[in-house]
């Protein structure tokens, strides 16, 4: 059995794929990442800027036969599609970037939900605080949580994991179930939200979607720029490195258990952000939210919208969400269709629609353009080779 | 807050020891059926298959339609034991045919054209989820959510009685059924020619191959052992549990039979008997000491991960390829 590293391709594989890789994406992806990597840095910044404003907008313009009015509220329909985007993101951490394969997320999710509502909702017999004080909180439970669970966990190798993660996530559901104080299927009514009213009328409410967008998407936005920064650092590279070989990354020096352990917590502090939104958004929780298939829907969205690539998962989470909005006609033909796309995905387009093409992150962008103007760097020293593989034995 | 939500109740697991032994047993042998599919596909190509569980419950699906069209009801019927043997043989072999059908459909569909493209692990998973998720919604379209209709083989009869507590028809047809089948999967793993292709290709596949190994033959080949085991299982799990054929079927027995096969060291035949019967003690004693049987799968995960700490690669360890002649 060779190494069991199991969520990358192995060894010499590698090389060839990631030769492979510029064949397999379509020519639209390729001349649109050429053409933004040729932009200068403010033109980038400007775009993104645009986009932004774009995004912020979507409700507000409500575009024509993208709306999914009038069976499903837009404002709504796009909170949740940003709540998806912002699991996607998290989940994306541990599995796009350290490369575990995370079945329970949706416990970080289940917990940061029960969080916010436990210190919120009249119906908790615990002590009180304002909505907004719960987001950190039910980050920092569901940190404790994550950590708790990997520390015996994560030193498992893929399969293992995947399979005690999703016992993690069962576990949590029927806790939810079992313990009175988390009410089962009664649940919380009445979660809080974010102070604030107009004309008397919170500004926050469960029919209104569009604040609650807002605040999704400023926290998705939030969320990118500090992961970029983060995905750039050290601990960037370590979880790359064990990505794509844990034994060899072990063998250089990274301290993988702890590495492993940092992709969990950041990945379980999302998953509590995101469960925190949504019960301050819906205003009411209970158990049956949290099953093993609605966790498959966020791996799902990691892996349509391109492992490893933090603006391609969140639009993977926001498709996710969006389809069975847009196509209400589809009931529980969803799953069906979710799981038909993951096949087909799978066998014709494995990294997603945006896959990230592997690349060192050491460079920055600067150097990286240098490099590309220079044409391929020579053998000699000091200039690392852009990409290693690619020039077979000459390197 | 209250504390009484939870309350460890060891005497009634004193006072009902055998009996919940027994139907322990007999739990896990199921288990431990549906497990081999999950090991041996596991030894041979390296992947979870997320879809063995709906391949066990489309082998249930057929038992049951088989067993109303012959008239079988929510009550016992009155046949003579010939007959009832002959209809359950029957409704046995179409069940192993349809599951083991599907399985090999499965693999067609999902994990051989990646194979073709020498796919990463993640892709094959993933496909393996899709694939699972295609027939339980296919289920759940054709038939609704709720559970089919109850079908009753033979009312269970008392045969013997051990330490006080009584085994009936029932458990001991399951029991025997199953461990002689698993017994014959592991005799046809280490002795024939097919378990030698099977063991060739779960060591090294590029090697087997090398060596004249027909490598599709013999996936296809372990497939289809893998649906056969879980049509058996069906059979067996439609006269324990007669109303519990649905499209949530497969995925609840399938995640414990799964535990079990990780448990007992996946990859491993006899892991997965050993993880089989470990898992459906475990669950009962757990639901038993704890008093409810929603306690059942968290008492089964908690062992899982307390075990996995200890002997990260199950209780047996070893993997197919490694095991000896």
């Amino acid at each position: 059995m060779s190494a069991h590293s199991p969520l990358s391709s192995v060894g010499a594989k590698q090389a060839e794929a990631y030769g492979k890789l510029g064949h397999q994406r379509p020519n639209w992806y390729l001349r649109m990442k050429s053409w933004w990597n040729d932009r200068s840095r403010w033109q980038q910044w400007l775009i993104l800027l645009i986009v932004v404003v774009l995004a912020y907008l979507l409700p507000v313009i409500n575009p024509p036969l993208i709306t999914t009015e009038p069976s499903n509220d837009f404002a709504i329909s796009c909170f949740n599609m940003a709540l998806y985007g912002l699991v996607a993101l998290g989940l994306n951490v541990v599995v796009g970037q350290a490369g575990l394969l995370d079945l329970g997320y949706i416990g970080f999710f289940a917990v940061g939900a029960y969080t916010a509502s436990l210190w919120t909702s009249p119906d908790s017999p615990l002590v009180h605080i304002p909505y907004l004080w719960t987001l950190p909180l039910a980050m920092i439970v569901t940190v404790v949580f994550g950590i708790a669970l990997g520390i015996p966990t994560l030193r498992l190798r893929g399969d293992y994991l995947a399979i005690v993660t999703l016992g993690f996530g069962e576990i949590i559901r029927l806790l939810a179930t079992i313990v009175p104080v988390l009410k089962g299927n009664t649940g919380f009514q009445n979660v809080g939200r974010p102070p604030g009213e107009i004309d008397g009328a919170p500004i926050f409410s469960a029919s209104n979607g569009l604040p609650w967008y807002w605040f999704t998407v400023t926290f998705i936005v939030i969320v990118m720029i500090l992961l970029g920064n983060l995905e750039r650092s050290r601990v960037g590279r370590a979880w790359f490195a064990i990505r794509e070989d844990e034994d060899a990354a072990e063998i250089m020096g990274v301290p993988t258990f702890r590495f492993k352990l940092a992709a969990f917590g950041t990945g379980a502090a999302l998953g509590g952000l995101s469960g925190a939104l949504l019960a301050g958004q819906v205003g009411f929780v209970n158990n049956q939210k949290f099953d093993v298939p609605t966790s498959i829907l966020f791996l799902a969205a990691v892996i349509l919208g391109g492992q490893g690539n933090k603006l391609g998962v969140v639009i993977g989470g926001a498709i996710v969400a969006y389809v069975p909005l847009r196509f209400t006609a589809l009931g529980g033909w969803k799953f069906l269709i979710f799981g038909i796309v993951l096949v087909l995905l799978m066998i014709f387009r494995s990294q997603g629609l945006f896959g990230k093409k592997p690349k060192l992150l050491t460079y920055t962008a600067r150097i990286r353009r240098k490099v590309k103007k220079e044409g391929p760097p020579g053998d000699d020293e000091g200039t690392p080779p852009k990409t290693a593989p690619r020039r077979g034995g000459a390197a | 807050m209250s504390s009484d939500w939870i309350s460890f109740d060891f005497g009634a697991l004193i006072d009902s020891f055998w009996a919940t032994t027994f139907d322990g047993l007999t739990l896990g042998a199921i288990y431990a059926l549906v497990a081999l599919g999950y090991t041996l596909v596991y030894g041979v190509l390296n992947l979870i298959n997320f879809a063995h569980s709906e391949v066990f419950i489309a082998g249930a699906f057929a038992v049951v339609f088989f067993l109303s069209a012959l008239g079988f009801g929510p009550s016992a019927p009155t046949l003579p034991i010939g007959m009832l043997i002959l209809d359950l043989v029957l409704a046995g072999i179409i069940a192993m045919v349809v599951s083991g059908g599907t399985a090999v459909l499965v693999e067609r569909i999902a994990y051989k054209p990646l194979r073709n493209r020498g796919a990463s692990r993640l892709a094959f998973l993933i496909s393996a989820i899709g694939m699972s998720f295609v027939l339980q919604y296919i289920f759940y379209e054709w038939r609704g959510a709720t559970a089919e209709p109850a079908v009753t083989m033979f009312r269970p009869k008392p045969i013997f009685e051990v330490f006080g507590s009584i085994i009936d028809s029932q458990q001991l047809t399951i029991f025997i059924a199953a461990v002689v089948m698993m017994v014959c999967v592991d005799q046809i793993v280490q002795r024939t020619k097919l378990g030698r292709g099977i063991r060739a290709v779960a060591q090294d596949p590029d090697t087997a191959t090398l060596m004249g190994v027909n490598k599709e033959r013999i996936i296809v080949a372990t497939f289809a052992i893998g649906g056969f085991l879980a049509g058996a299982a069906a059979l067996f799990y439609v006269m324990r549990v007669p109303s519990g054929v649905f499209y949530m079927g497969g995925f609840i027995l399938g995640i414990k039979a799964f535990t079990a096969a990780v448990l007992g060291g996946i990859g491993n035949v006899r892991g997965a008997l050993l993880g089989g019967l470990l898992v459906g003690l475990i669950g009962n004693y757990g639901a038993t000491i704890l008093g409810d049987s929603q306690w059942t799968d968290v008492v089964i995960f908690i062992v899982l991960i307390l075990v996995l700490m200890i002997r990260p690669n199950g209780i047996l360890g070893s993997n197919l390829g490694e095991a000896r002649v």
